[in-house]
């Protein structure tokens, strides 16, 4: 795939010494190539390979990055048939869906209210919401714990009843991410952008702040609302410390905290990266479909992972 | 904005319902788990809040601080012999000292010392210095944490810097080339951390393979996450491996703000390729830069995945970090005020962080 880089396609005449220059050029970022690549090339291909042994045995070579051997899908029928693989998936998927869509409505409603509304407070609203923004996540997550642990709830087990605690929940991986400053943020520097000619001229026209919130607004906000999802999703699909503290049920639990039974008994690590695959290449294709979105939204945060 | 609210100040008043019904959930999303939680916080450091607990929860004042903080140099004399009234050597002709327990442990005593664990120790002469702390765990994982910053800044930066010339030459293809950089950075960190441990593995990792290949067999095995003084390298490399991609990214978005006319210029005053690099690009770079190490100085106290699933805090400690030992006190010891207490002052450092490239900002651009 790389290769056909490696040579010029223009067809203008190039001495030979040029080519042989620019060919060069290349060398380092093939190199490079394989530096960032290795580690999920070798994922890939070993979630392939029938037994530790063959894996362990490719090691000594360029085998390891090469799908050669006895190929077999047997790690994924395994992680299939034998572990609740399918509902972390099911569980992962609709956690992440549900808190982009949440997110999006809530976050963008918000900025909305704060970007073209005028009411007594918003200055005030404003500031505390980007002064939140130097808040990490990691600093509130032990107190946010106790807080979720004597949160009223809504039980269905026998009949309708309100317990204590959201522990071992959906929505206890879900709503306290809903809201987020940054999201916030991302949304009014956009809407500020907007000419303001166009909420004025609507208004004259007797519609709502509401309809042209939805009918002109959000209409031309594709790409923040693109971006948001993404750093939404990533969040959301790759939270690992949260569920871990508040999940215990093995129906619960999300994709990253699934994993944990892999390593229970011996490690068949052509299991593992059966799995590793299967929850990241989704991400990596969509990645490599839309990675222009990507990488304009990621490096927003300049937080990796 | 002014002039609008004078000529309609009829709007003020007519904006707050919708404001109110619109910005409503998210507010108080963010005060019920953001800055509830945030202010809990800190009340709770004061306190003797436990996750769960029978008795009711009592104000301490400021002693979760003082465990967290608190340290103490205890200086200590070599052991005499009493029959011969010379040092005390082993077999190596080390002197021998007293444990440091013996005088922690000693509350009647020494009540100075008392609450207190040993940290290290220096050795200068004939005498011991051994430094004291109250939690010395929460100082090692401190100083990993700086460890980590320390190196890791300089490297990603060089690295993404070096990445973003790279494929910042108008070369064909040169957006596949970042696209293959920057898919660890999509890639969760804990399948990444999950891999990585296979290829640190000491005996059927890649790793040493690919070192002994490199080699020719010279280099022994390392046992890369086993051993207290190689685990945080093999974090910090893992890390650096992740996270490049994405100040590459932001590099580049810098070097295409530097206008093409600044370097035509200086061809024209004969400047060289390196002269160019350092009067152009670096001072083109400056806002980038210090957003870099913002950004990068931010990550490196908050390390936490990498360390949980790859080393669990060890070998001995050797890289737990400050979110990992404030994991441990809360949810496993189920101590939410000793936590809390760490969180406080993890959240002091990353200010601290911000204001110090604040400072920096605002005197270049002076």
């Amino acid at each position: 795939m790389a290769a056909r880089n490696t040579t010029p396609l223009a067809p203008a005449p190039r001495s030979f010494g040029a080519t042989v220059r620019l060919a060069l050029r290349y060398v380092p970022l093939l190199i490079l190539i394989f530096f960032f690549t290795f580690p999920l090339v070798f994922m890939i291909v070993s979630s392939f390979k029938p037994g530790n042994q063959q894996i362990f045995a490719d090691l000594r070579s360029w085998r390891a990055f090469l799908p050669v051997g006895d190929l077999t899908l047997d790690n994924f029928k395994f992680v299939f048939e034998n572990s609740n693989f399918p509902r972390y998936l099911l569980n992962s998927v609709s956690i992440s869906a549900i808190t982009i869509l949440l997110s999006l409505t809530v976050n963008s409603l918000a900025a909305y209210a704060l970007s073209r509304l005028r009411w007594r407070g918003q200055k005030l609203i404003l500031s505390l919401i980007i002064a939140t923004l130097i808040i990490p996540g990691q600093a509130t997550v032990m107190p946010l714990l106790l807080m979720v642990a004597s949160l009223p709830s809504l039980s269905f087990a026998d009949g309708l009843a309100l317990t204590r605690g959201w522990l071992d929940t959906y929505h206890v991986q879900i709503l306290p991410f809903v809201a987020s400053a940054f999201s916030i943020f991302l949304f009014y520097q956009f809407f500020q952008e907007i000419p303001r000619d166009l909420d004025e001229a609507a208004l004259v026209d007797g519609a709502s702040r509401f309809r042209i919130f939805t009918d002109i607004i959000v209409p031309i906000s594709g790409p923040v609302f693109a971006s948001v999802s993404i750093l939404t999703f990533i969040a959301s699909w790759n939270s690992f410390l949260w569920p871990i503290m508040t999940v215990q049920s093995d129906e619960l639990r999300p994709v990253m905290v699934g994993l944990q039974f892999f390593f229970q008994r011996d490690v068949q690590w052509g299991q593992v990266m059966a799995y590793t695959t299967m929850i990241t290449l989704p991400v990596l294709i969509f990645f490599f479909a839309f990675q222009s979105a990507f990488v304009k939204s990621i490096a927003t945060t300049g937080i990796k992972g | 904005m002014a002039a609008t609210q004078s000529v309609r100040p009829s709007r003020v008043a007519s904006d707050l319902a919708p404001g109110l019904v619109m910005g409503g959930p998210a507010f108080l999303l963010l005060l019920v788990f953001l800055i509830g939680p945030f202010f809990a916080g800190i009340w709770f450091s004061f306190t003797d809040q436990r996750l769960i607990s029978a008795n009711p929860t009592e104000f301490v004042g400021l002693r979760n601080y003082t465990r967290l903080l608190r340290l103490g140099l205890l200086p200590l004399d070599p052991l005499v012999d009493e029959a011969t009234g010379q040092f005390q050597r082993d077999a190596a002709g080390n002197l021998q000292f007293p444990r440091s327990r013996a005088f922690t442990r000693d509350r009647e005593n020494y009540p100075q010392y008392a609450g207190l664990t040993e940290w290290f120790y220096l050795d200068q002469g004939n005498r011991r210095y051994v430094v004291l702390a109250g939690d010395p765990d929460f100082m090692r994982s401190l100083v990993n944490n700086f460890f980590f910053a320390l190196v890791v800044i300089p490297v990603q930066t060089g690295m993404g810097l070096l990445l973003a010339l790279l494929v910042n030459q108008g070369l064909r293809g040169q957006t596949f080339f970042r696209t293959m950089y920057f898919a660890p950075v999509v890639t969760s960190m804990v399948v990444v951390s999950i891999v990585w441990r296979f290829l640190y593995d000491v005996n059927n990792g890649l790793v040493n393979e690919m070192v002994r290949a490199l080699t020719f067999g010279l280099v022994q095995p390392v046992n890369w996450l086993g051993e207290p003084g190689v685990a945080m390298w093999a974090i910090i490399i893992m890390s650096v491996w992740q996270g490049a991609g994405m100040q590459m990214m932001l590099f580049v978005a810098g070097l295409q703000q530097i206008p093409e006319e600044l370097y035509e210029a200086a061809s024209i005053d004969g400047a060289n390729g390196w002269q160019k690099f350092a009067f152009i690009t670096i001072p083109g770079l400056r806002s980038v830069l210090v957003f870099i190490f913002l950004t990068i100085t931010i990550a490196a106290f908050q390390l936490f995945d990498q360390v949980l699933v790859m080393t669990n805090g060890g070998p001995d400690g050797a890289t737990s970090t400050v979110v990992f030992h404030m994991f441990k006190n809360g949810f496993r010891e189920q101590d939410i005020a000793y936590a809390s207490t760490i969180a406080v002052v993890f959240f002091l450092i990353i200010v601290l962080i911000n204001l110090v490239q604040r400072r920096a900002t605002a005197e270049r651009s002076a």
